[in-house]
């Protein structure tokens, strides 16, 4: 190949860490002008490539080059030099820090040797107005919902990028209307000459935006390729080496509703989070939440685990009044919270994988009944297993874990704890398309074991794969209930958008 | 507000409120002389109280700073008294040998990644033991310059005064409110102490201002070495001891958060002068031990850190209501 055609590239990259190989002599080419994607299974080695390919990390053999010429990149403030912005997949940027300085942190404008700050203000907001996103840029960005958050990361990205685009992830937390327009902006981007690399596991948004696709399985290259050549059964083949069937709409006939009520809320709600909701749920119900992001899905389900006290109504737990004033009150009861945003609430990432995946079990045992080492053992091997957790040991620190797999682990810790109600908040998000299936299966066993759920996803197709019943909300407010054997995907969009009508100014 | 304004807030409405109570008890402390007398007595802490915010603000903490006041101290004592430098050459010797000094401590924390805490211990055992070894006794220094320094004095009416090193304290606190909250590398210190791996990945050069951070707490440790021995006019191996502890004291009282990611350098100032101003308090009383100078700073600590704790778990974030997009 001829050395010019490719704005970015490496060449037989090898990186390992301690004995495990995350990449094995892999070739990576990016031209200019296109939207690259790269795929594979968790643990498939996609976010360490971009760290080496932006020197957040060493290589431990092969070449970065830039424009053909081969180059060291010492660390990322070195890689931003030659044009490269990036989103890294697990990065929060800074939460104590203003949106503003977020956006232009090392590249402030100044003024006398000063930072500017009118200026940065008002650069920033126009920045952001691209993303039709108007909020305070002197405000603290751990303030923000984790969308906005994500979004501001984006678009800090992109103004960094002068050449090259890299986006790990960037859509995990954004909801249909936000990751249109972050493609529109990639688009624009686009037409300009720049190179672009996204990585995802939504495959729609691989077909809507790439034009190339490379696939790594296991730290291995398996192929570039166009993508138009390509159908999405191609592609998952390509990423997990096997035909997967896809859950697709299965209506998977609601079996007549069960009628041993487990919990009611009635006219329960909280100040400036929710407003008042009834509902009620039974044994072996998975109870569907869907809503824009923002709608006051996740709140609703904080409500529920005490996370943060309700102030009116009441809740019923096995027909008795109770109350759920703290997440201890919850668990009490035999309640399971897996938060959405992992990266704050669910990780201890110093902590092993074993003992992230026990330490709500042993939390409900209570800390007399301790369990050993080989207990412990035999409980994460059964969830790694059974989640198809990729770690080089259960011994090994969460944090060293892939970004997907880390989600796996807080999803078995609570599994573990064979709750009784388990809240789902954006089970899948990150999850690669191989686990993806295998977890709404988890779920749709656990129904049939008896086990009530509410599960919060942006994923209509999904929510309608495992769910028994379906709320919608908007704006903070419970405003349907969607039952029977004809909930779709479209029914859905449907009963957001009818509200949408009436929309706010 | 904003919840980081709010410790610094509360900090000085307390002073406010101390002062007004002590001024009510005792009339004299409403004179320009104690004004005075207030910086120029707490001038070496807030000195050291600058270099520590911003140590703390970037989510470490530096032990050392009373040993290194020590040090500088005995170390300029001898370079005049005994050897016939100019004081001004030996400030000048003194400010580089602290300057490496913060600088091989910031390279350890960051390339070994040991943990501050560790490596400025060692650092304070270094530098003590440094100070003792040259001498165990005081060194006096007796130059024109030390004596034309203490004249360089501006008259207040009411007979206050004010010094020249009192009037440095406050030149070093506006430019470390400057550097701190208006430059690309006050930036990076907050950003360390908010997140080291996000502040690494966007690029913040990580190394450099780790180390620079420990130069700059170590060097205006040293120059409150200086400004110590001009107000002593002498150098002890043993002064200033637990002046670390009055510094991290003043820091926190003053809104910094002990985690790292908040605070303000002016806040310290507040904090010096919260502090001077209990010392103050139990001179003009005469019947107090000045034990209570202790427990006083202790209670406040106690204080503010349980304030701290309520304001930033009320309001965590994500807790605010999410905006539409
Ligand atoms: N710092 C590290 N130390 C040890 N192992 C690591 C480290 N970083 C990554 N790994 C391992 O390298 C492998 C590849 O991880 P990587 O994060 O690149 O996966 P990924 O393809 O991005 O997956 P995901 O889709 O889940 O984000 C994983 O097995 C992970 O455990
Ligand atoms: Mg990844």
């Amino acid at each position: 190949m001829a050395d010019g055609e490719y704005v970015l590239e490496a060449r037989g990259v090898l990186k390992i860490f301690g004995n495990h190989v995350a990449l094995d002599n892999v070739d990576f080419g990016l031209r200019s002008g296109e939207v690259h994607a790269l795929l594979g299974e968790n643990g498939a080695g996609k976010s360490t490539l971009i760290k080496i390919l932006t020197g957040a990390y060493q290589p431990d053999g092969g070449g970065i080059y830039v424009d053909g010429a081969e180059v060291s990149l010492d660390n990322p403030l070195h890689a931003q030099t030659f044009g490269i912005g990036t989103v890294y997949q697990e990065v929060n940027l800074l939460p104590n820090r203003s949106v503003a300085e977020n956006l232009f942190l090392g590249h402030q404008p100044r003024r006398f040797g000063f930072v500017d700050f009118r200026r940065m203000e008002a650069d920033a907001r126009a920045l952001l107005a691209n993303y039709d996103l108007h909020i305070d840029p002197s405000s603290e960005l751990g303030t923000h919902s984790v969308a906005v958050q994500q979004i501001v990361a984006i678009a800090r990205a992109v103004q960094l990028s002068g050449k090259v685009l890299i986006l790990d992830e960037p859509t995990a937390s954004l909801d249909r209307n936000e990751v249109e327009r972050l493609f529109e902006v990639v688009r624009g981007l686009k037409a300009r000459g720049l190179a672009i690399i996204f990585i995802t596991h939504f495959l729609d948004q691989v077909f809507a935006i790439a034009d190339r696709v490379t696939v790594l399985r296991n730290g291995t290259l398996i192929d570039t390729r166009q993508l138009d050549a390509l159908s999405r059964t191609d592609v998952v083949r390509l990423m997990l080496g096997k035909d997967i069937a896809f859950s697709g709409a299965t209506d998977v006939e609601p079996s007549e509703t069960p009628d041993e009520v487990l919990l009611e809320f009635k006219a329960y709600g909280r100040r400036r989070s929710v407003l008042p909701f009834d509902l009620t749920i039974h044994k072996g119900e998975v109870i569907g939440v869907a809503g824009l992001l923002g709608s006051g899905r996740t709140e609703v389900a904080r409500i529920m685990f005490g996370a943060d006290p309700a102030d009116q109504g009441e809740a019923m737990v096995n027909g008795k009044p109770t109350s759920l004033r703290r997440t201890t009150d919850a668990i009490r009861h035999g309640f399971g919270f897996c938060p959405e945003d992992r990266k704050a609430e669910g990780i201890l990432g110093d902590l092993s994988v074993r003992e992230n995946i026990v330490i709500a079990l042993q939390g409900k045992l209570g800390w007399f009944k301790a369990l050993n080492r080989d207990e412990q053992l035999e409980i994460a091997g059964r969830f790694g297993e059974a989640m198809d957790i990729r770690a080089a040991s259960l011994d090994m620190p969460v944090k060293l874990l892939s970004g997907g797999n880390q989600q796996k682990v807080i999803l078995s810790r609570w599994l573990a704890t064979d709750p009784a109600f388990l809240i789902l908040d954006e089970p899948t998000r990150g999850i690669d398309v191989g686990a993806h299936a295998e977890i709404v299966r988890t779920i749709n066993r656990l129904r049939e074991d008896g086990m009530a759920m509410l599960v919060i996803s942006s994923e209509l197709d999904e929510v309608v794969a495992y769910s028994s019943r379906i709320v919608v909300m908007r704006d903070r407010e419970m405003v349907a209930e969607l039952r029977g054997k004809n909930i779709n995907p479209g029914v859905i969009v449907q009963a957001i958008a009818n509200h949408t009508d009436e929309a706010v100014a | 507000m904003k919840r980081s304004l709010r410790p610094l807030a509360a900090t000085a409405a307390i002073f406010l409120i101390a002062y007004a109570v002590s001024v009510l008890q005792f009339p004299g402390m409403l004179s320009t002389r104690v004004l005075g007398n207030f910086l120029t007595d707490n001038a070496f802490l807030g000195i050291t109280a600058v270099g520590m915010t911003f140590v703390i603000i970037s989510g470490g903490i530096d032990l050392s700073v009373g040993a290194v006041i020590g040090f500088t101290g005995v170390l300029i004592a001898v370079l005049i008294s005994w050897l016939g430098f100019h004081p001004l050459v030996a400030f000048a010797i003194a400010l580089g040998v602290a300057a490496l000094f913060g600088a091989a401590m910031g390279v350890t924390i960051h390339y070994l990644q040991v943990p501050s805490f560790i490596v400025t211990l060692a650092g304070m055992f270094l530098a003590r033991g440094g100070a003792s070894v040259i001498t165990q006794d005081s060194v006096p220094v007796n130059h024109d310059f030390y004596s034309a320094i203490s004249d360089l004095i501006i008259r207040l009416p009411g007979g206050g005064r004010l010094s020249f090193i009192g009037l440095l304290m406050v030149a070093v606190f506006l430019l470390g409110a400057l550097l701190a909250h208006r430059t690309r590398f006050g930036s990076y210190v907050y950003a360390l102490g908010g997140n080291p791996v996000s502040a690494s990945l966007m690029g913040v050069p990580v190394a450099r201002t780790t180390i620079q951070i420990y130069m700059l707490s170590s060097v205006l440790a040293a120059l409150a070495g200086i400004v110590f021995s001009l107000y002593t006019s002498a150098g002890y191996p043993l002064a200033a001891v637990g002046v670390e502890l009055d510094a991290i004291s003043a820091v926190v009282i003053g809104g910094t958060l002990l985690t790292g990611g908040y605070g303000f350098v002016l806040g310290t100032f507040v904090g010096v002068m919260l502090l001077g101003l209990v010392q103050t308090y139990i001179i003009f009383d005469g019947t107090l031990s000045s034990w209570w100078t202790k427990i006083v700073i202790g209670v406040l600590l106690f204080l503010f850190i349980v304030l701290q704790r309520i304001i930033f778990a009320a309001s965590a974030p994500g807790e605010e209501s999410p905006e539409k997009v």
